[in-house]
């Protein structure tokens, strides 16, 4: 049988959404028993929403003041000491996972498979290369301790419902003090969360500058969606990094994704290919990006983005 | 001696249109350009930086893979690395190999810091150099996009999914880069010539005790589900229009 251990990530107070999605993943393994890790300083808030999680079969918190903050190496040896006798270790593939995992795989010596998007047994499961461009079908070896992190845009989030026990687990481990996390600068908005909206507005080079982006940022507020940006427009100073999406920014899969001034880079695309609805709007028809795009429209977004707004706005 | 020891990997130029063998069995590889992972560019780049400013005194670059993989080594020469080592193999290296290697190398050659890339463009793994930091029990920064050396640590910002972080560690440590950390330098024709006297050393993994073990078989290849050419609008006027009918505005 798969004993399944997903490490929760969460910002101290909240479960972020990306733990349902690997529950999600998780029950996908047949007759898999899942089990959540809550890291944390005070752990009791965010366990009680894991254990809430449909299919969760059991919550384990370790409290410790080193884990207030996810600093990879201080989680790491913990993680893996709480491994023992689970079939698979899996996180997210978010910036959390992604630090973290492997790191827990070098601990283990254990293979890890990074970004899965299907599962086709205990076993086998696929995943994207070459920025999404082979979908390859991987398999390890029965018996084989097996690390994962699950490509979140591929599963829904889990749902809710669930009443799994929670449990103080003891983790005796030295913790290292060679790292040492000084702030993280989270840029807070109103906005929704570009990882999870339903509804992403987004813009590229052409959008010229950071105060341009106020165009994109008034359209994306009248619609309640999320804003992000291409490679270029976050290198070239108009967007934030965290609001990048592609390959090496977020992979997201929102029902709608409305982007304007952005060519459509393989690199771009990789991040917006579980989006239902993509919608571009560029002045050159031939950008790549329409070759993608459920709907398309060549013209200059500047008298676009405004008069779609209005049109918004008039019939609300 | 300080030294910087940084991971290259040969892969298919990103430019370059991936197409799935209809067999299945990988993607096509012949006559393609191939390239240093763009990563691992910036990774060099941002050692001959740390050299520059006198930090380091000599910059390794490294790569593990079959012969061809020496042209890339020798870019890195002529970008301006001192020498370079090729672990030279034909097998198949998965990322906890590839770590082993650097491990056993950043031991002997008792270097400062070890730069990856933060993911090789082929695998898109994204584990190398959080492996490396493991096995070598010393601390890992992946994603950086500043690194400031001071006084025997490293305080480097990283591009997090919040926005951006800052860890400070000891020295040694590993670092894996993101695309905004530098702009990597163009190598210059007489550099390409001078790159052709550095010292070039070859090994092998068993010289190294390493095994090429492999865990994960690859089963098949498939190009993704192609989305298709949706419809065109003329103006935001039926712009509005189709997105009203989808329910989406
Ligand atoms: C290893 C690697 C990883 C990468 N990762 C990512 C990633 O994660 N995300 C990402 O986005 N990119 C990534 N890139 C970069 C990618 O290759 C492209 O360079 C980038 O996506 C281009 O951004 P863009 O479309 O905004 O700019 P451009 O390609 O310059 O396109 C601008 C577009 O705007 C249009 N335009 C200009 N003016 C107007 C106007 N007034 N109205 C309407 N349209 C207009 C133009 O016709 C053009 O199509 C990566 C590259 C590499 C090498
Ligand atoms: N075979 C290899 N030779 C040299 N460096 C490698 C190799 N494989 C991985 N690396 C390094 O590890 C980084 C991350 O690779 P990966 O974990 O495969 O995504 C790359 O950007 C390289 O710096």
């Amino acid at each position: 049988m798969s004993k399944i251990l997903i490490i929760a990530e969460h910002d101290g107070s909240r479960l972020n959404q990306a733990t349902a999605k690997c529950v999600t993943c998780a029950a996908a393994v047949a007759g898999a028993e899942i089990t959540v890790a809550v890291f944390a300083a005070d752990s009791a808030a965010v366990a009680a929403q894991a254990a809430q999680l449909a299919g969760v079969a059991r919550v384990l918190r370790v409290d410790h003041p080193a884990n207030a903050q996810p600093v990879a190496a201080t989680l790491a040896p913990q993680l893996a000491a709480l491994a023992n006798g689970y079939t698979h270790v899996f996180g997210p593939s978010t910036t959390f996972g992604k630090d973290l995992m492997p790191r827990v795989a070098g601990l283990l010596g254990a293979p890890q498979l990074s970004d899965i998007m299907a599962v086709e047994s205990a076993t086998r499961f696929r995943r994207p290369m070459y920025a999404g461009n082979a979908i390859v079908t991987v398999e390890v070896a029965a018996g084989t301790q097996l690390v994962a992190t699950v490509r979140t845009a591929s599963f829904e989030a889990a749902g809710s419902g669930g009443n799994a026990p929670v449990e103080a687990a003891a983790v005796q481990v030295e913790l290292p003090t060679h790292t040492r996390f000084v702030s993280v600068s989270a840029a807070r908005s109103d906005r929704p969360d570009l990882q999870t909206a339903a509804r992403v507005v987004s813009g590229g080079r052409a959008l010229g500058s950071a105060e341009n982006f106020q165009i994109l940022y008034s359209l994306a507020d009248r619609m309640a969606a999320a804003v992000g940006a291409s490679r270029a427009a976050v290198d070239a100073g108009y967007a934030a990094n965290d609001m990048q999406v592609g390959q090496t920014g977020k992979i997201i899969s929102p029902e709608l994704y409305l982007c304007f001034g952005i060519s459509g880079a393989i690199q771009h695309l990789t991040g917006i290919k579980d989006a239902r609805t993509i919608v571009a709007v560029n002045k050159d028809s031939e950008a790549p990006i329409f070759e993608i795009a459920d709907i398309g429209l060549v013209g200059d977004l500047f008298q676009i983005a405004p008069e779609l707004e209005r049109l918004i706005a008039a019939a609300k | 001696m300080k030294r910087i020891l940084v991971a290259i990997k040969r892969v298919v130029d990103y430019n370059v249109r991936i197409r799935v063998k209809p067999d299945g069995t990988g993607v096509v590889t012949d006559g393609v350009k191939m390239s240093i992972n763009p990563f691992d560019e910036i990774a060099l780049e941002e050692a001959l930086r740390l050299k520059e400013k006198g930090l380091a005194e000599e910059v390794i670059v490294v790569t593990i893979g079959p012969s061809d993989c020496q042209q890339q080594l020798r870019t890195g020469l002529a970008m301006g690395a001192d020498r370079a080592i090729h672990v030279q193999t034909d097998a198949i290296i998965e990322p906890l190999v590839a770590a082993r290697v650097l491990h056993k190398l950043a031991e002997k050659e008792q270097v400062m810091l070890a730069i990856l890339g933060k993911q090789a463009i082929d695998d898109d793994a994204s584990q190398t150099g959080q492996i490396l930091a493991a096995l070598w029990g010393r601390p890992q920064a992946t994603f950086a996009s500043r690194v400031e050396i001071e006084g025997g640590t490293a305080t480097v910002t990283r591009e997090v999914d919040a926005g951006l972080e800052t860890l400070n560690v000891d020295l040694p440590a590993v670092i894996t880069t993101d695309l905004r950390l530098n702009e990597p330098r163009y190598v210059k024709l007489p550099d390409i010539m001078k790159a052709k006297k550095k010292p070039l050393d070859i090994l092998d993994l068993a010289s190294l005790g390493v095994e090429a073990l492999q865990q994960v078989q690859m089963v098949k290849f498939e190009p993704p589900a192609q989305r298709s050419r949706g419809v065109m609008v003329k103006d935001a006027q039926e712009l509005f229009a189709a997105l009203q009918k989808k329910g989406l505005v």
